[in-house]
């Protein structure tokens, strides 16, 4: 059981307040979607939680401050894919997705048993394994996604941290990696995602943060928070919300006039 | 698919390629020994004359070849890794052309007249100097492209203290002197060059090995990699220091030699399975065989005067860049 409990807390970059006085909590066993416009502050959120911007207040997992944490220790504890997660040299899938198992590795020991029993558990949950011989950067989008997903699984963390998993996924892969979160939280662990599309957060995600200019507006299940009026006011959109069905879907009708 | 030699394969390989050509370096030169007078000489058994082109001449010079060549690999592999750029070397930090003002200036105001060791330690104090404006012109900036261009304006700047301590030149003997220290060689270079060079090259070879698993973590951007455990300033620290204190140290030996820390690691690359801790040994060992290979040619190149190693590895570079082009259009 994993709690991270984030408390006052403030971000400014260069002279703009990013992250407003954020009081929020996560717990295991749920999948969160922060949802918000662009500029919200919801990347910013997620690598706050990771101690990667400096920040004022605290974000605690278990008790403990992040800041105060040794990378190592915190490495082992939350597992993260950043937004347009790059891939700087040809490494082949499974190689990559062995990158997971760094957190681990005493200095100057290699890969042992545990990990490589980790890096194939990763492959087969992303379903990756016939791609472990393939070079990760002339995969498809699809299958590249699936790929670095599984290197976050191969860390074995008890949280999950993605920001913008769906990017440039067709929608097919879209449900593919939402239901794969969807399995991680089902299994136990603490899944957060940063998400654009409402229709898929509000499918699959127990709880949903709504930010916006570094403060959070709404915070509950999909119902609760994806209302017309309130897509209007933070998304500048009309849109009509049906609420029949067993979660809301969202229709995008314009821009939202006056 | 990506096709790798196996590590303790590729490790040994490049090693035995080494000490051939090592065994090669000591065997050719200028006076030509036979194979029955170095054994003898090697043994204290040979005359005079052998034992002293062995041990006075070939040895050091070998020796010096391997350890120069070993740390430009390893810091070409290490800073490509870190920069996340193909064509890093350690000119890109300044950290070459630094370590050649220092020489340049103990040859310039005759202060390597005074003694042997003077034009060394001002080529290595050089280097340490150009780290430390390095790092106050790149702040805590640990984005790589921050610390290409502080690392290109000590470049320039370096080079521009070079030419113009050229341009001044006392006169040609002076100039000729500095310019052929600027093409690097191993020429007449002793033990008392390798005991100078080679903690430098302990030192920084020991602190750039120590990075391989934060490399690796960077080939995912630096969010990535910390999210994975690394301490980018310690890194960034290790590598950069690591870096002017061992290419310093080559290089105030050596002078300066171009393009090993540049074309080893792609040689290298394409046999491993392309991460970068898994190029670092392997380059530094490659770099090893490639410069004492190359020290070789220039002494059995026949030439009115002995080229210098750095015209050498400048025309080697040539073919490895077309490659690499060609590569990148697919042509091949």
């Amino acid at each position: 059981m994993v709690k991270i409990t984030i408390e006052q807390l403030d971000v400014t970059l260069g002279h703009r307040r990013v992250l407003d006085k954020i009081d929020t909590a996560f717990a295991s066993g749920t999948l969160t979607g922060i949802i918000g416009p662009n500029g919200a502050g919801k990347s910013t959120l997620a690598r706050a939680m990771l101690a990667l911007v400096p920040a004022s207040g605290t974000v605690r997992i278990d008790g403990e401050d992040v800041a105060a944490m040794p990378r190592g220790q915190l490495a082992r504890r939350i597992a993260y894919v950043p937004q347009g997660q790059t891939l700087h040299w040809p490494l082949s899938v499974e190689r990559l997705v062995g990158l997971g198992r760094l957190p681990h590795l005493a200095p100057m020991s290699r890969i042992g048993d545990a990990d490589t029993a980790a890096i194939e558990r990763a492959m087969a949950r992303a379903d990756v394994l016939h791609l472990r011989h393939r070079v990760a950067t002339e995969l498809s989008g699809g299958e590249r996604a699936r790929a670095l997903f599984a290197r976050a699984l191969a860390v074995e963390a008890p949280t999950l941290l993605v920001d913008e998993p769906l990017a440039s996924l067709d929608p097919g892969h879209q449900i593919d990696a939402m239901v794969l979160l969807r399995a991680e939280a089902a299994d136990g662990a603490l899944v957060i995602a940063v998400l654009h599309d409402l229709t898929l957060a509000a499918r699959y995600c127990d709880r949903l943060l709504l930010i916006d200019q570094g403060r959070v507006i709404a915070d509950g299940t999909a119902a609760a928070v994806l209302t017309a009026e309130r897509l209007r006011a933070v998304y500048g959109i009309d849109a009509h919300v049906e609420t029949g069905g067993d979660w809301p879907t969202i229709t995008t009708l314009g821009r939202a006039s006056g | 698919m990506t096709f790798a030699i196996p590590r303790p394969v590729l490790i040994a390989a490049l090693a035995g390629l080494a000490a051939v050509a090592a065994m090669t370096s000591l065997l050719f030169g200028a006076v030509d020994l036979s194979l029955a007078r170095l054994i003898a000489a090697a043994t204290g058994d040979g005359d005079r004359v052998a034992s002293i082109i062995l041990f006075d001449l070939r040895l050091p010079r070998a020796l010096l070849a391997l350890a120069v060549g070993a740390m430009l690999g390893l810091a070409g592999a290490a800073l490509q890794g870190y920069l996340r750029n193909p064509l890093a070397e350690p000119s890109v930090l300044g950290t070459s052309n630094a370590a050649a003002l220092g020489a340049v200036a103990a040859l310039y105001f005759g202060l390597a007249q005074i003694h042997p060791a003077v034009l060394p330690l001002l080529a290595i104090g050089c280097a340490l100097v150009s780290l430390g404006i390095l790092f106050l012109l790149a702040g805590n900036a640990e984005s790589p492209l921050t610390l290409i261009l502080a690392g290109l304006a000590l470049a320039t700047l370096a080079g521009a203290g070079i030419s113009l301590a050229l341009n001044l030149s006392p006169n040609p003997f002076a100039a000729m002197e500095i310019m052929t220290w600027l093409l690097g060689s191993l020429e007449n270079r002793s033990f008392a060059h390798l005991w100078i060079a080679l903690p430098c090259i302990a030192v920084g070879m020991a602190m750039l090995l120590w990075n391989s698993r934060a490399l690796d973590a960077l080939t995912l951007g630096e969010d990535a990699a910390q999210a994975l455990g690394t301490d980018l300033r310690r890194t960034r620290f290790r590598l950069l220091i690591g870096t002017a204190i061992g290419v310093g140290g080559a290089v105030a030996v050596s002078g300066a030699i171009g393009f090993v820390g540049l074309i080893v690691p792609h040689l290298i690359r394409p046999l491993t399975d392309r991460s970068p801790s898994a190029i670092l040994l392997p380059s530094a060992l490659g770099g090893a065989a490639l410069l004492t290979f190359a020290d070789l040619g220039v002494r059995l190149i026949p030439t009115t005067s002995e080229l210098n190693l750095g015209v050498v590895t400048a025309f080697l570079g040539v073919p490895v860049f077309l490659l690499y082009l060609m590569r990148e259009r697919r042509l091949w």
